[in-house]
Parts: C-alpha cells; sequence; structure tokens
C-alpha cells in the first residue's frame, strides 16, 4: 500500500467538498435533522410513559448510531460515485492506482466526513437535549467501531453493485441501511423478532452493538462475548466486500464494461 | 511541415518501449483484434491507423489493463502488463479524447491529483512546468468543467506527461484542436520524444497528421494487421497517391486475404 495514491483520492473528495457547500451541507443537514426529530420524540416519549426507561437514552442514542452508520456507507458510496459521475473510471484504472489504494481511500474519504457528522451530533443532541453518551462508558468505543466497520463493509459493497450493474443501479444501494434497520434491532430487543428474522439479525454486527448499549442503558451486566461476535463478523464482512468489488472488477475488465462504463453494460 | 528529428528509431540500441504479441480479443461473437502484433520503439511514433471499429480503441485499452485480452502478451518496456500492471503503468501515460479529466476539479486539482496518483517526485515544479508548456497558467484555477475542447486537451496532454511516461498513448491528441494548436501539439510531442526518447502510439484520422509525425505505421482492418511501414513511402509502394489514399483503399477492401497486404 503507497501512501501518495491513497492521499489523492482523499485530496479529491476534500477538492470537492470545499468547491461546493451543495456536497457540504449533508454532512451536517441531515444529522441535524434526526436530532431534532428524534430527539423530540424521545423527550415526548418520556413525558408520556411510565415504563420506566430512559427514552432519551435508549431511542435518540440508538437512531443516532445508526445513522453513523448509514452515513459511513453513503460517504464511501458517494465518494465513489464522483467517479462514476464525472465518467472518471479510465483515468483512474488506467493508472497505476492499485485497487486496494483506491478502496482506502474512499474508506478514508468516509470515515473523515462522517466523523464530521458525529461531532455535530454530539455538539446538538448533548446539550440540547441531554443526551450522553458517556453513559456508555468504554463500550462506545467498541461499539462506534462496529459500526464504522460495518458501514465501510455496506459502503464497499454498494460501490461494487454499482460497477457490476452500471450507473442506473445508484438508486438501489441508497435504501440498503433503511432495509436493513429492522433486523438490526435498532428500536427494540431481538427477542421481538420472529425466529427468521432473529437468524437475520445475528448475521449483522449491528444487532449486538444496539443489544448491547440496551444492556449497558438499564443497567444489566455487560457481556463481551457478543461485542467480539460483532467485532469479528464486522471485520469478515469488510473482507468479503473487499473480495467481492475485486471480484467485479476483474469481471468488469474482462468483458469490457471498464472501458465503456457509461453504456452500463457491453452486450 | 515542422522539421523532423534526426533520430531515428532503428539507431536506438535500448529495448522496445511497447511489445506486443498475438493480441486477440473478441466482444461475444464479435472478434474485435485477432493476432496482433507489433512493436513501438523507444524514441518512435508509431501510428495506429485504421477505419471506425478496426479495434484501434481495443488495442489501446488492452495496453492500459482497462481490458483484459482473451490471449496474447503485452510488454511496456520489460514489464508484463498482466502481472506486472502496476509498475507497467506508472512508466505509462495517455491522453484520449473520450477521457476527459473531472470536470468538477480545476486544472491545477485535476493535474496534483493525478500526480499523486503517478507518484510524481517534485510534483509542483512539474505542474508549473507543465502549465508553461502548454500555456495554461492563465487556467490553472479554472474547473476542467468550463474549458473549451481546445483547453481541455491541452489539460489532457498535460496530465499525460506528468510521469515523464516511456510509453505515451495518444488516441486522436489534436483532434478537438485548431490547426495552429495541433501544429504546435505535434511540434512538442516532437520534441519530448527526441529529448526523452518515450516511444509513442499515436491514433489519428488525419493522414496529414500522420505523414508529419510518425516514424512509423500500422493499418488495421477488422482487428488485423494490413500493411506496417514508413508513411512518407507506403502510398507509393501500394500505388497511392498519398497516405489518405492508401488509407480509403485499405478501408474499403474485404478483408479475405490480409496476408497479401503484409510488407
Amino acid at each position: 500500500m503507497r501512501l501518495a495514491p491513497v492521499a489523492a483520492i482523499l485530496l479529491r473528495q476534500w477538492y470537492l467538498l470545499r468547491g461546493s457547500p451543495v456536497r457540504a451541507l449533508p454532512m451536517f443537514a441531515w444529522v441535524g435533522i434526526d436530532v431534532v426529530l428524534w430527539g423530540f420524540i424521545s423527550r415526548f416519549l418520556d413525558s408520556v410513559s411510565g415504563a420506566g426507561i430512559n427514552f432519551t437514552a435508549v431511542l435518540l442514542g440508538a437512531v443516532l448510531l445508526w445513522d453513523l452508520c448509514g452515513r459511513v456507507m453513503q460517504g464511501l458510496t458517494t465518494a465513489f460515485l464522483e467517479d462514476v459521475w464525472s465518467r472518471n473510471f479510465l483515468n483512474l484504472f488506467a493508472s497505476p492506482l492499485r485497487i486496494s489504494e483506491y478502496v482506502t481511500g474512499l474508506v478514508l474519504a468516509s470515515i473523515a466526513t462522517s466523523v464530521v457528522g458525529l461531532t455535530v451530533m454530539l455538539a446538538l443532541a448533548v446539550p440540547v437535549f441531554g443526551l450522553s453518551f458517556l453513559a456508555l462508558g468504554a463500550h462506545l468505543l467498541l461499539f462506534l467501531t462496529v459500526l464504522y466497520g460495518f458501514g465501510v463493509a455496506l459502503g464497499i459493497l454498494a460501490s461494487a453493485l454499482v460497477l457490476r450493474f452500471g450507473p442506473a443501479s445508484e438508486w438501489l444501494v441508497w435504501p440498503i441501511p433503511a432495509l436493513l434497520s429492522p433486523f438490526c434491532a435498532v428500536f427494540y430487543p431481538l427477542t421481538i423478532l420472529p425466529a427468521w428474522m432473529r437468524g437475520v439479525a445475528y448475521l449483522l454486527p449491528p444487532s449486538y452493538v444496539f443489544e448491547g448499549m440496551r444492556a449497558v442503558l438499564q443497567g444489566r451486566p455487560f457481556a463481551a462475548l457478543p461485542v467480539l461476535i460483532a467485532l469479528t463478523l464486522a471485520a469478515l464482512e469488510i473482507a468479503l466486500a473487499g473480495w467481492y468489488f475485486v471480484r467485479v472488477y476483474r469481471r468488469a475488465v474482462r468483458t469490457g464494461l471498464l472501458a465503456r462504463y457509461s453504456a452500463e453494460t457491453v452486450s | 511541415m515542422t522539421a523532423r528529428s534526426e533520430h531515428h528509431p532503428a539507431d536506438s540500441a535500448t529495448a522496445a518501449a511497447l511489445r506486443v504479441r498475438g493480441l486477440r480479443k473478441s466482444y461475444g461473437e464479435v472478434l474485435a483484434v485477432n493476432g496482433v502484433s507489433f512493436e513501438v520503439a523507444a524514441g518512435e511514433i508509431l501510428g495506429l491507423l485504421g477505419p471506425n471499429g478496426a479495434g484501434k480503441t481495443t488495442i489501446i485499452n488492452t495496453i492500459l489493463a482497462v481490458l483484459r485480452p482473451d490471449s496474447g502478451s503485452i510488454r511496456i518496456g520489460d514489464l508484463d502488463v498482466s502481472r506486472q500492471r502496476s509498475l507497467a503503468l506508472a512508466r505509462t501515460n495517455f491522453a484520449a479524447v473520450y477521457a476527459s479529466l473531472p470536470g468538477n476539479l480545476t486544472v491545477v486539482q485535476n493535474l496534483t491529483f493525478f500526480g499523486l496518483i503517478y507518484r510524481v517526485r517534485f510534483l509542483r515544479r512539474r505542474i508549473e512546468e507543465l502549465l508553461r508548456q502548454f500555456q495554461l497558467e492563465a487556467l490553472r484555477n479554472t474547473k476542467c468543467g468550463v474549458l473549451s475542447s481546445g483547453e481541455l486537451t491541452r489539460v489532457a496532454l498535460a496530465k499525460s506527461l506528468l510521469n515523464r511516461p516511456r510509453l505515451l498513448l495518444l488516441d486522436e491528441p489534436t483532434a478537438s484542436l485548431d490547426p495552429a494548436a495541433a501544429r504546435d501539439t505535434r511540434s512538442t510531442i516532437r520534441t519530448l520524444v527526441h529529448d526523452t526518447h518515450c516511444g509513442v502510439l499515436w491514433t489519428s484520422h488525419n493522414m496529414y497528421e500522420v505523414e508529419e509525425v510518425c516514424d512509423r505505421v500500422l493499418f488495421l482492418s477488422h482487428g488485423q494487421v494490413l500493411v506496417t511501414g514508413d508513411p512518407r513511402s507506403l502510398p507509393r509502394e501500394h500505388g497511392a497517391r498519398n497516405l489518405e489514399e492508401l488509407f480509403i483503399q485499405l478501408a474499403r477492401e474485404p478483408l479475405a486475404h490480409p496476408a497479401e497486404h503484409l510488407a
């Protein structure tokens, strides 16, 4: 892995963000809207519920962490799509740039933009709605690692799907987080789900995070094994997504799709 | 016609900049390139000619490793493109009308981006040299998307020279340029070849340009090599008045006996 080509991918994202407020705005705007919307919903539920659940911590905290995972995926996919939109594949892939360097650059760009989102999220949710992620203690770091890892895996997978099925398949990838959220048990405990959905949930690292988060906030003992499983799954899924991206890239080189990408198919 | 370089590729004792052997590529039932072999010597400009659909772009794409051939080998210098892709492409660069640079980056941003990808040493200095060479200084902070096609071509050429390539692939590099700019570009490339000894593979449909700039040409039709030789003597050898007439003759002929044309 060479530093300069990875830095090039990062620098390109910086140039684009710096030159276009329209690109920078979603990093702040959607996060802000989510915080406000779910903050008030949580506050309302706190006022009417006698269940003794701290909705601000459990619901708002979960929504925001899930939102962060989605932002990581979207940040990576958007960085990839910049090359689709500017028809830059030929210039990129006919250069010495290695696929590992390209994907690493996209991942770092995504992490950088999502950290901005995380900062805005905390700056708004903590003082306005009294959300305290500190209640999660050191576990928060583990939870964030899992969510970042899963977001990266989804982002690589989504980019591979766009590379495989052409620019028009972009619409397919945006709803992926929404499709997965029922399985990830963001809003409710896993036990609510039917058995088949629980089976899917066990393959998704965020479900362990949200279960763990609820356990910690409700004062139950923290189980290390589920988080370890989640970390392992996230690492495995990043590796699988990377393998799929390389496979799709090689197919595109073999069929000629990469050289004529705007045509969407070579048939 | 501008003065041609004194250097002749045959004088060079250095290894071939590009060596293509038995290249074959089909898209489903369509055979785009059928057993093509050729070399570009260091310091040589080889013109790759042929009608639309002859296989020129397919050959360029396979050399650039964005298209995998069905069979055959491609070596850039002593590096096998299929096995040492990144190293081989670090010595190569290209400019093509169908591969414009991202329009949402400025000229300098594009050159910086690609300079990092090609790991160009002393990048800022190199960019300044190229901005001067291609008269792009006034456009340095202009987004490429608002440049004229001629200006875009100059930026693409500047990008193609960033890494001082040993092999340069130019797919119709002067297609969008006015005659004066085209002449300047040809002169720049010839000077570059003279000074750096890099090999150039040049495609063009402008036969005047080909005659002026290429040391040797290779005619392709239906993915096969029909004729190769000196663009200044080939027309006479084949009973044509000039290169354009020879091009039209070859492009219209059926492919039944390509071997008969081989010099």
